[in-house]
């Protein structure tokens, strides 16, 4: 499809706060968006081939073996790990409630990065957040 | 005069007569459950009545191919003929075709469908404007037309994506839109802005440049030079883009374009780079929208039918029911709304005919089974014959083939190696829903254009992927993948 998500809606997403609004316009001219109704798998734990969702409204469950581990809101995204390693998603990704999220493909997500390094730099805060947290668990 | 189908009560009402509509209604047809079938035009084809716009599909009809026209294999070499049960009936785009391009033209493409609604014997209630839709007390569904109402339990909106969309642009309101693009003599000596770099944008551009002083082509979006490669929109990109790439004069920019200036003679064009940062102004004698469309939805809305893509498309769930719209569902280019598993980032061929013919026909095996507990007629499988039939449909399945990753053939499986025939299902369906122990069997694709056979088993209640081996000549019902796949079977 590739038409696109709003504009504004992708502006408000913390992932994309320091792009330049050509930027973000061009970001919502390549990615689709896709909307899941609840209940609806988007992730699926231990088949390869999956992409990133960056989350734009709605909220998706992390499952693991069947168990519920978080939730994810607006502006979080998931896939990123399986896409980047190239190795089957560790977790299902379930809506919750009706969830709308940009899709980027996962053969794109390099190329994207790189077009965008401050993006790059927004999802490796993430990560080192989200690792801290496990951490801390640990 | 006597309507074909009057206003009243029908089980099912399908709501257009292009390509999406005709196969829906052959199907019900098949399967005998009575609808009706309305449409505002006066003749079958939809879209191919008009667009596009220089008359030249980009989905091949290929008259000579490795298997006989007619036959259920040749499907996969004819992208734009409607599928039939009686062979008399199939194949009938490329009888059209005076074979001076291996795509169709648009009269030869619109030919082709009236000759399937006619011989088919697909009836359309023409000239028969749906125009409001609202919800009776029991949950069924009232479609106001302008020959009074059509009641059902279940209705198909087949109505393309075909309403002419322009992106929010300040002044672009000044600019006509690609269904508007003038004859191309018309702009001869002219210097031409065309707003977009997908299908219709290069269509244009290519169009134009036997006439046209220079086009420049403009959208914020990079041209995916890596998606073109694999897609038969080459046809119209290759040109241009190559000319714009050989400095040949044509220009292909990469901008977010700010506002549009109607000036004395033509348009000026501010925009801003997206690849290359920094401002860009282009003087233009005449601009064209080439910004898409979306599909008419008209007030589905207020019945919960939920979009994507700035509203333009219905959000669909994997067997094209509308997202928030129980009983509403959707066929043709509208079914891209259920964009499947993507697997490796490839989508479903939904857009084309190819891919929604038979959506088409697993959408009405769906509404049959789940709305009027019709169960279509299907086949069973001795132990010995489960191998070489999953190979056949890998190898040859022209549904498996158009709709990768998205539609599989699934097969139930039994005690001793038997199996039954589950038919055709959408993929995601089969992965995520409860079942018994089966097999569904799709071809896929990876983002090199690498294709290959994928098995997804089912037993016990969890399904795993089994991805087999390319193989160069795409030779899967050799003994090779024979061998595999009774092992796969068995394990």
């Amino acid at each position: 499809m590739g038409i696109g998500a709003d504009i504004e809606t992708l502006g408000r997403l913390a992932l994309f706060a320091d792009l330049s609004r050509p930027q973000v316009e061009a970001i919502a001219h390549t990615l689709d968006e896709e909307m899941f109704p609840e209940g609806q798998r988007v992730l699926r734990q231990g088949f390869s081939g999956s992409n990133l969702y960056i989350i734009l409204d709605g909220e998706a469950a992390v499952v693991i073996d069947g168990t519920e581990r978080a939730r994810l809101g607006r502006g979080e995204f998931f896939g990123e790990a399986s896409t980047l390693l190239g190795t089957p998603p560790t977790a299902d990704v379930v809506a919750t409630t009706p969830l709308r999220c940009l899709v980027v493909p996962a053969p794109e997500l390099e190329d994207f990065l790189m077009a965008y390094p401050a993006v790059a730099i927004r999802m490796l805060r993430e990560e080192v957040r989200r690792l801290a947290t496990t951490l801390q668990w640990l | 005069m006597a309507l074909i189908h009057p206003p009243g009560a029908y089980p099912v009402v399908v709501v257009g007569s292009g390509p999406g509509g005709l196969q829906t209604s052959y199907c019900l047809s098949r399967l005998g459950i009575r609808h009706a079938v309305l449409s505002a035009d006066d003749a079958p084809g939809g879209m191919f009545r008009s667009l596009p716009i220089f008359g030249r599909l980009l989905s091949w009809s290929k008259p000579d191919a490795p298997f006989e026209p007619g036959s259920r294999e040749y499907e996969w070499y004819d992208h734009n003929s409607l599928l039939a049960d009686d062979r008399a009936h199939r194949a009938l785009v490329p009888a059209e075709m005076d074979r001076s391009f291996a795509v169709p033209s648009r009269p030869e493409m619109e030919r082709g469908l009236a000759a399937f609604a006619a011989s088919a014997g697909v009836r359309v209630q023409y000239g028969c404007r749906w125009e409001s839709t609202r919800r009776d007390d029991d949950g069924g569904l009232v479609l106001t037309t302008t020959e009074g109402e059509y009641r059902c339990r279940v209705a198909v909106f087949a109505l393309g994506v075909t309403d002419p969309w322009k992106s929010d642009i300040p002044g672009i309101e000044h600019v006509p839109h690609y269904v508007e693009t003038l004859e191309p003599r018309a702009y001869e000596g002219k210097r031409v802005v065309v707003i977009g770099k997908r299908n219709s944008g290069f269509e244009i551009a290519d169009g134009l440049l036997p006439w046209a002083r220079q086009v420049v082509l403009v959208s914020p979006r990079p041209v995916q030079t890596s998606v073109l490669a694999l897609a038969s929109v080459r046809v119209r990109y290759m040109q241009p883009l190559e000319d714009a790439g050989l400095g040949g004069g044509t220009l292909a920019l990469d901008a977010a374009i700010e506002r549009v200036e109607r000036t004395a003679d033509g348009f000026r064009i501010h925009a801003h780079g997206t690849t290359r940062p920094g401002e860009i102004e282009v003087e233009a004698d005449a601009a064209l929208a080439a910004t898409g469309f979306r599909a008419p939805l008209l007030d589905l809305g207020e019945l919960g039918v939920q979009t994507v893509a700035q509203g333009r498309i219905p959000a669909l769930t994997p067997f094209w029911e509308a997202v928030g719209a129980p009983g509403v569902y959707f066929a043709g280019n509208a079914t891209q709304g259920a964009a499947g598993l993507r697997r490796h980032g490839v989508g479903a061929s939904s857009p084309a005919v190819q891919g929604f013919r038979y959506n088409a026909r697993v959408l009405v095996e769906a509404i049959a089974e789940r709305h009027f507990g019709v169960t279509p007629p299907r086949g069973s499988l001795g132990p010995g014959e489960v191998a070489p039939f999953v190979a056949h449909e890998l190898a040859h399945g022209p549904d498996l083939w158009a709709q990768k990753a998205y539609l599989a053939r699934v097969l139930t499986l039994e005690s001793g190696g038997a199996a039954r025939d589950a038919g055709v299902q959408p993929l995601a369906h089969f992965v995520d829903a409860p079942g018994p122990d089966a097999v569904a069997a799709t071809v896929e694709m990876n983002a090199a254009g690498s294709i290959y056979p994928v098995l997804y088993v089912r037993r016990g209640g969890s399904v795993s992927e089994r991805v087999l081996d390319p193989d160069p000549q795409h030779a899967y019902s050799g003994p090779r993948y024979l061998a595999e796949l009774e092992g796969l079977l068995r394990s």
